[in-house]
C-alpha cells in the first residue's frame, strides 16, 4: 500500500506505526509522530495501524533559536 | 535584588538570560553552555526527520530544571503557528511558545500579522505565549490584548549580531507595555545585552552569539554577567547626563 511520509510517497506492508518506525530503524525517544495531522503518543503506535493513503509526519526537536 | 524575578506563565525567573540551541559545533555543549551562563529558558525548534540521517534527541542535552521554549520556526501562516505549537505542547515539551513566522526569507523579518493571528489563537488554548515581531508600538497592544505573556521585539535581523539597531522602537514598546519586554534577535555581544537591560528591556533571547563563538560556555557566563550589570543598573537608575563637564573634585586650586 501508498502511505506519505514527511510529504513524500512510499510503499509499504501493512503494520502499525510501531513498526514501520522500527524498520526504518528511527530511535522512538527522539520522534514526534502526526498521523493525519493528529499528535500520535508513544503508548498508542503499537496498537494503531498504517492505512492507505495515511498521512504520516515523523518529526523531532532540534536546535533552533 | 535578592526579589527580582521576571513572571511569565505562572513561572518565576531569577536569570534573566533566555538563550537557544541552534548552531552548536556539538550538542554537548548545550548543557554546559547553560550551567555556566544560569540561562532556565531555552529555545528549541521542531522539522521533518531525514530518515536516513536522524540521530540525537536535543532534548537529551537540556537539563529538566531549564524550561523548553519551543519556537515555530518554519512557520509561514498563523495556522502553521498553531499547529506546530500543538505538537510541541503534545509532544510533552510544555506551554511555552515562542510565535515565529517568517514569510521573508532573505533578512528573516517577522510577519507581524500572521504572529498577531496566531497569538489570539493560541493564548486562548492556554499556551504562555511568546511572540517574536518586529518592534511596533500598536502591535505590541493588540498582542498584550490578545494574551500575549510577553512581546519579543528584535534588536537586528536573526543572527546579524549586529546589536540594537530597533533601539528608538524598543525604548516605546519597553515604556509603554504592560507585559514584559524580551528583545530577542541581534544581539551580538554582552555589551550590547548590558545596554537592552539599562534601559529596561525585562530579559534578553540570545543564541547565535553564544553558539557561535568560539568558546560558546565562557561566552555564556559572559551574557549572564552583563544582563545582570545592566539589570541592576537599571533599577539603581542610571545618572543623568550632561552637555558640559561638571567636576567629580573640588575646582579650588591644591593649596588655596
Amino acid at each position: 500500500m501508498e502511505i506519505i511520509v514527511n510529504g513524500l510517497k512510499e510503499t509499504t506492508l501493512p503494520c502499525s506505526i510501531a513498526e514501520f518506525v522500527a524498520n526504518k530503524g528511527l530511535a522512538p525517544g527522539a520522534l514526534v509522530v502526526e498521523l493525519n495531522q493528529q499528535i500520535i503518543k508513544q503508548q498508542q503506535w503499537q496498537a494503531i495501524q498504517l492505512k492507505e493513503d495515511d498521512q504520516l509526519e515523523l518529526l523531532s526537536f532540534v536546535g533552533g533559536g | 535584588m535578592k526579589n527580582d524575578v521576571l513572571k511569565l506563565g505562572g513561572v518565576n525567573f531569577t536569570n534573566r538570560l533566555f538563550t537557544g540551541t541552534g548552531k552548536f559545533a556539538a550538542n554537548a555543549l548545550i548543557p554546559k553552555m547553560l550551567a555556566a551562563s544560569g540561562s532556565q529558558m531555552i529555545t528549541v525548534a521542531l522539522r521533518r526527520i531525514d530518515t536516513t540521517t536522524h540521530s540525537e534527541n536535543i532534548l537529551d542535552y537540556i537539563p529538566k530544571d531549564v524550561i523548553l521554549l519551543p519556537n515555530t520556526s518554519g512557520a509561514r501562516t498563523a495556522e502553521q503557528a498553531v499547529r506546530i505549537a500543538r505538537i510541541a505542547r503534545e509532544a510533552g515539551c510544555g506551554d511555552f511558545i515562542k510565535i515565529e513566522v517568517i514569510t521573508d526569507m532573505k533578512y528573516l523579518m517577522p510577519d507581524n500579522w500572521e504572529t498577531l493571528k496566531a497569538t489570539e489563537i493560541l493564548a486562548k488554548e492556554g499556551f504562555i505565549v511568546l511572540p517574536y515581531v518586529l518592534p511596533d508600538l500598536p502591535l505590541a497592544k493588540r498582542l498584550e490584548a490578545a494574551g500575549a505573556a510577553a512581546v519579543m521585539p528584535l534588536g537586528a535581523p536573526i543572527g546579524t549580531n549586529r546589536g540594537l539597531e530597533t533601539k528608538p522602537l524598543l525604548e516605546l514598546l519597553i515604556e509603554n507595555c504592560t507585559i514584559p519586554v524580551v528583545v530577542d534577535a541581534g544581539i551580538g555581544r554582552p555589551s550590547q545585552a548590558a545596554a537592552a537591560m539599562e534601559m529596561g528591556a525585562d530579559a534578553v533571547l540570545v543564541n547565535t552569539a553564544i553558539a557561535t563563538a568560539k568558546d560558546p560556555v565562557a561566552m555564556g557566563r559572559a551574557f549572564d554577567m552583563a544582563v545582570k550589570a545592566g539589570r541592576i543598573a537599571y533599577l539603581a537608575e542610571l545618572a543623568s547626563q550632561s552637555g558640559v563637564a561638571r567636576a567629580s573634585s573640588p575646582l579650588t586650586g591644591f593649596l588655596d
